[in-house]
């Protein structure tokens, strides 16, 4: 397919929807390349936080005066826009939740507690965020599961050999990250699906890297559950996305009580709301979930393929602008292979010290384990150096990521 | 510049990151400690040789890896500890810690600047049984 002019994104026009990128530090222009940990936050998402609170705001589902039938509606709708954002059949199959993390423990919860027992496994992969590697191995504790790991080879691929090894009868549920927010690999999640279905297992897939930056149908991957967070797709923070099966979803049992999930409540006994707000006790997150709604708007007028198209571009040319360097080791697949995010390593320079330098230059990456220790472990490094992508980013950034990287370098020499 | 960035990584925190002071083993240490800060992945292992009379620091080395400022921060207090009072490390704290590295350190960097000192005086508590850890973390610590 050939690169048309509407298949590039107009970064002029969307970084002025972008104000904070617009600021210096020491008179060196922002150049905010952290967007795998947070993205930045669109005029008009800001804009629908403030018109909330400064026209709609109510609790919802209980009031029946005008205002908060106005505030039910709309962040009803939000469950429906976000629904029609990553394919899933309507509102019954999204849950709003505080961020990825919660939509996995929900599930860990609600029915890891109830379905895992000894000999039950859990497959994850090697690469998995501690928002599943952490919640799965905890829960496996509790139930006597047993937790495995799909292997990570040496190119950043997961080892599918392994994989299909690994799942088996045994095996109850598949937890897989869709994109590594380490490696920038995207995994072949569809096929792991398949795999965890050939065996009667469910799969969860943890979307937090791939909703913000590429086009998401969850039926067509045939996820069991999917999770997201709203602030990595120019949404606000406190808002994630559980997506689950409706059937699978009816049949569990809530995690969180309270009000709002509840139909009927005698002293004695309870049952619960119809789906999703069986799964959202309590007053929920009402502005943010109509924030999201925005994002999902702002990112579709955009198109999901450009914006996936632009991040890979510049994951691409950060790869092989840094590959000119024999002292920088990058991890993961091959530039024209990943995601929007590069991690590397100058020589023996930590991690920590080449973010510090970089910030001179008003250059903003993540430096640390990124909540993948156990990979970086693996890997045989205490922390790496990420560079992350999203629409409003330029090549001229990247640049000046490895201009900051050559002074780095000079000062460690 | 604000705090943090090169300010941070002045001459003298770069030549003892370089060049580390006392970096090695003692074989007959009176004590051997080590910390880590998990955050980082810093890690500091220290040999101490105690005078006589217990009351002296005579001799330091420290093995380790992590980043410039923890390692950097180890190296001069392995100088400042030769001939210290054992007294006199106890009651260091982290302005102590700051003012010898003589540099601004940014708030997410202060466990970096500090393991190296905590490992010394938990090692010093350990030894005359006043604490009970097999290993020093920063994690803790505020």
């Amino acid at each position: 397919m050939g690169l048309s002019e509407t298949d590039v994104l107009d970064v002029e026009r969307i970084r002025a929807d972008f104000p904070i990128l617009e600021r210096e530090f020491d008179g060196e222009q922002l150049a905010y390349l952290d967007n795998s940990a947070t993205s930045q936050t669109p005029e008009p998402v800001v804009e629908a936080i403030a018109h909330y609170y400064r026209h709609t705001n109510a609790n919802v589902h209980r009031g029946l005066h005008q205002l908060s039938q106005e505030a039910s509606i709309a962040y009803e709708n939000a469950h429906d826009r976000v629904a029609e954002f990553i394919g899933a059949d309507g509102r019954e199959e999204v849950v709003f939740t505080k961020n990825t993390t919660e939509s996995l423990n929900t599930i860990a919860y609600a029915w890891g507690l109830a379905e895992l027992g000894p000999g039950d496994e859990v497959v994850m992969t090697e690469m998995e965020h501690h928002a599943a590697l952490v919640t799965w191995q905890q829960i496996a504790k509790k139930t006597g599961a047993t937790v495995k790991y799909i292997r990570v080879d040496e190119d950043g691929y997961l080892d599918m050999d392994h994989a299909r090894e690994l799942v088996t009868d045994d095996t109850e549920m598949v937890s897989v990250v869709h994109v590594s927010n380490t490696l920038g690999t995207v995994n072949p999640v569809s096929d792991l699906a398949d795999l965890a279905h050939d065996h009667d297992a469910l799969c969860f897939v943890d979307g937090a890297q791939s909703v913000p930056h590429m086009p998401v149908d969850v039926g067509e991957m045939d996820a069991d559950f999917f999770a997201f967070s709203g602030h990595k797709m120019c949404g606000p923070t406190g808002i994630g996305v559980l997506y689950g099966k409706e059937h699978l979803l009816e049949e569990m049992q809530p995690y969180l009580y309270g009000g709002m999930m509840i139909s009927k409540v005698t002293f004695e006994d309870s049952t619960w709301h119809e789906l999703p707000w069986k799964f959202e006790a309590g007053t929920p997150v009402i502005c943010q979930g109509i924030a999201l709604a925005e994002a999902c708007d702002y990112l579709d007028d955009i198109g999901m393929e450009r914006v996936d198209r632009h991040g890979r571009s510049l994951a691409e040319y950060a790869y092989d602008r840094l590959s000119e360097f024999d002292d920088i080791d990058i991890l993961g697949p091959p530039g024209d292979d990943r995601g929007a995010l590069v991690s590397f390593n100058l020589g023996d320079v930590h991690a920590h010290d080449t973010s510090e330098i970089l910030n001179d230059f008003a250059v903003a990456i993540r430096a640390g384990d990124h909540c993948t220790q156990p990979l970086h472990d693996k890997l045989g490094v205490p922390a790496s150096a990420r560079a992350s992508f999203y629409i409003y980013n330029t090549r001229e950034e990247v640049d000046k990521l490895v201009r900051a990287v050559d002074a780095t370098r000079e000062l460690f020499a | 510049m604000g705090i943090g960035g090169s300010d941070m990584y002045r001459q003298q925190i770069l030549d003892h990151y370089k060049n580390p002071r006392n970096y090695g083993e003692i074989e007959d240490a009176t004590f051997t400690h080590t910390g880590e800060n998990p955050m980082c992945g810093d890690t500091i292992e220290m040999d101490v040789v105690l005078s006589e009379d217990e009351e002296t620091i005579e001799h330091v080395a420290f093995r380790g890896d992590g980043c410039a400022i923890s390692q950097a921060s180890a190296s001069m207090l392995s100088e400042r500890l030769q001939g210290m009072a054992v007294e006199d490390l106890r009651t260091m704290d982290r302005d102590d810690v700051i003012d010898m590295l003589g540099v601004d350190i940014s708030p997410m960097r202060v466990k970096c600047a500090v393991l190296a000192e905590k490992v010394a005086q938990d090692g010093t508590d350990i030894y005359f049984g006043e604490l009970d850890v097999e290993k020093t973390t920063t994690e803790d610590d505020d």
